[in-house]
């Protein structure tokens, strides 16, 4: 009986600390941007009070300084393409690494050289690789979107290696003696049994993409090719004086992400979790 | 026996080596050639000779090194101080009984989701007008001034990283007292464990791994720490916050420096994985003893 009535009980302090807490700590910042953005200039005296009247065309203004379509299609395009091929080539050569790394030295080898590559931080490399992108000419949308693809591999090759590993070999064996070959036996049988790891994959895949700014920054120096995030870099100094406009640039900006955190939040962080705990 | 003669369907390879190839050329090409020119002259363009270890050397005695050097740790290891500290408690405040736990949840993760840039960019404003307007009508001197402009750059950086870094590490931690067993608690709530004592002898060795990730990842990311420096403070006043990145950006890219920066890439290339290592290998050790 007593048990029972422990179990119901609630902590109405910790509730009402953690609540005062994240009003203060994440809601206050939040409002704080959005009551800015719909400000005019002139109504910053009390800078927390709520807007005078809502002036949208911070947002219009931005829109076009910015030049926001086209940062948003960049933005998107190489997010969704970066998350396609990632889920599809990486699944793909881990699924071959973790099958034959047991039985053959060339892969186990592989298996290693993605972990140890691991270990390489990007700002490592970033020099050289400024040198090496403009002699492929990838230093565009295109090319940074395949760099994307390429560099996940080693944290990608661990997390899939570690899932394909509970997959039974014998699933394997059976479809290949109905007469199918390797790669149909990826994509029919393995490949669809990846979706839990697929979902930790795309997840931090898409943050990465989506809110990567250095890459972006060290490739990406024409206006027609840049990214949201560094747009909005670029444009700092313009914003400098209109803290109006560029907080209508901001939210713009993270609109699209909260968008999606708030459909997929539950998605997101069991993601996350799970990506973080599997390293 | 012999089984490791056993033949390869060639489809793995067709799966296997162009992305491995792709790989080695874009991400450990790169990688061997900044080894290889941190051993010369090159300062990006035009032509180049060899130094041997002079770059290398010159690193010790160079004062913009040892600045951005002493700085990165510095930082580094206040915000991971201050973020573990706050995380393992913000994760305990939501791993008890508390209502509303899964909203509470989701909004404490909500700045994991915002890019870097763009919290410094909106924490800078807090900075240059928010606080300084507090500070003047609450009469505190040190705030009545953008703390960006002055040697007390690096709190500001400081508070704006941990308060992002924590949705992270929050999670972390939550999903490992999550598998703490309840009926641990019980037993110990019977031997009279409550309290510190509980979560020093019962809750803290079981959440030890997480301890662990928190630790190798908090360290590495904020020793690489780039976008909020360079959205705050641009690494001012004077270099005052420069981290290595920041250095490594500016001169290399900027400054003509590219091989010596290269040399100090490598140098915080074998900096961070002697640092991972060490932290892997301590703290796995510590969380064996507790077992």
């Amino acid at each position: 009986m007593t048990k029972l009535k422990s179990k119901e009980k609630f902590s109405w302090k910790i509730t009402g600390v953690l609540i005062l807490l994240s009003i203060l700590l994440i809601f206050l910042p939040l409002y704080l941007t959005v009551v800015i953005a719909l400000k005019d200039p002139s109504d910053m005296v009390n800078v927390l009070a709520f807007p005078k009247s809502i002036r949208w065309e911070n947002f219009s203004d931005a829109w076009k300084m910015t030049d926001y379509p086209v940062k948003f299609i960049n933005t998107f395009f190489i997010t969704i393409v970066t998350l396609i091929f990632t889920l599809l080539t990486n699944s793909l050569v881990a699924y071959a690494i973790s099958r034959n790394r047991k039985k053959n030295r060339f892969f186990n080898i592989l298996y290693y050289y993605f972990i140890s590559a691991m270990f390489i931080p990007f700002n490592v490399i970033m020099l050289p690789l400024v040198k090496q992108a403009s002699l492929f000419h990838i230093d565009n949308v295109v090319g940074i979107t395949f760099l994307y693809i390429v560099f996940g591999l080693p944290m990608n090759t661990f997390l899939y290696t570690g899932y394909i590993k509970t997959i039974p070999v014998a699933l394997d064996e059976a479809a290949i003696m109905d007469g199918a070959n390797p790669w149909q036996v990826f994509f029919k049988i393995v490949f669809p049994m990846l979706t839990p790891i697929s979902a930790t994959v795309a997840i931090l895949t898409f943050m990465w993409t989506w809110n990567d700014f250095l890459m972006p920054l060290i490739l990406l120096s024409k206006p027609e090719q840049q990214t949201l995030q560094l747009s909005q870099y670029v444009f700092q100094s313009q914003f400098s004086t209109d803290y109006n406009l560029a907080f209508a640039s901001y939210i713009m900006v993270l609109l699209p992400i909260l968008a999606v955190y708030l459909f997929g939040q539950k998605w997101i962080i069991s993601g996350v979790t799970n990506g973080a705990i599997k390293q | 026996m012999l089984k490791s003669k056993e033949r390869i369907n060639f489809a793995f390879y067709l799966m296997t080596v162009p992305m491995v190839l792709l790989f080695f050329v874009f991400h450990t090409y790169p990688f061997l050639q900044g080894i290889f020119y941190s051993f010369t002259n090159w300062k990006g363009y035009g032509k180049w000779s060899f130094v041997g270890l002079r770059n290398y050397l010159h690193i010790f005695s160079d004062k913009d090194v040892g600045n951005a050097y002493a700085f990165t740790f510095f930082f580094a290891l206040l915000a991971t101080i201050f973020v573990n500290l706050f995380s393992l408690l913000l994760a305990l405040g939501l791993n008890s009984k508390i209502k509303f736990k899964n909203a509470l949840k989701a909004i404490y993760f909500l700045p994991y989701m915002l890019g870097n840039l763009i919290v410094g960019f909106i924490f800078n404003f807090v900075f240059a007008n928010l606080l300084p307007m507090l500070g003047q009508a609450l009469g505190i001197g040190a705030l009545s001034v953008n703390i960006l402009g002055t040697d007390n750059a690096w709190i500001g950086v400081l508070l704006v990283t941990v308060w992002q870094s924590l949705a992270f590490n929050t999670l972390i931690y939550l999903s490992g007292l999550q598998s703490v067993d309840q009926d641990l608690y019980e037993a110990a709530n019977l031997d009279g464990a409550i309290g510190w004592k509980r979560f020093k002898h019962i809750t803290f060795p079981l959440i030890a791994p997480f301890f662990t990730i928190n630790m190798v990842l908090c360290v590495k990311g904020f020793l690489m720490a780039f976008d909020q420096i360079m959205a705050m403070t641009n690494g001012g006043p004077g270099s005052a916050t420069t981290t290595i990145s920041v250095l490594i950006y500016k001169k290399g890219f900027q400054g003509a420096q590219f091989a010596y920066q290269s040399a100090d890439a490598v140098l915080l290339f074998i900096v961070i994985v002697s640092i991972s290592m060490f932290q892997l290998f301590v703290l796995e050790k510590r969380e064996a003893k507790f077992e």
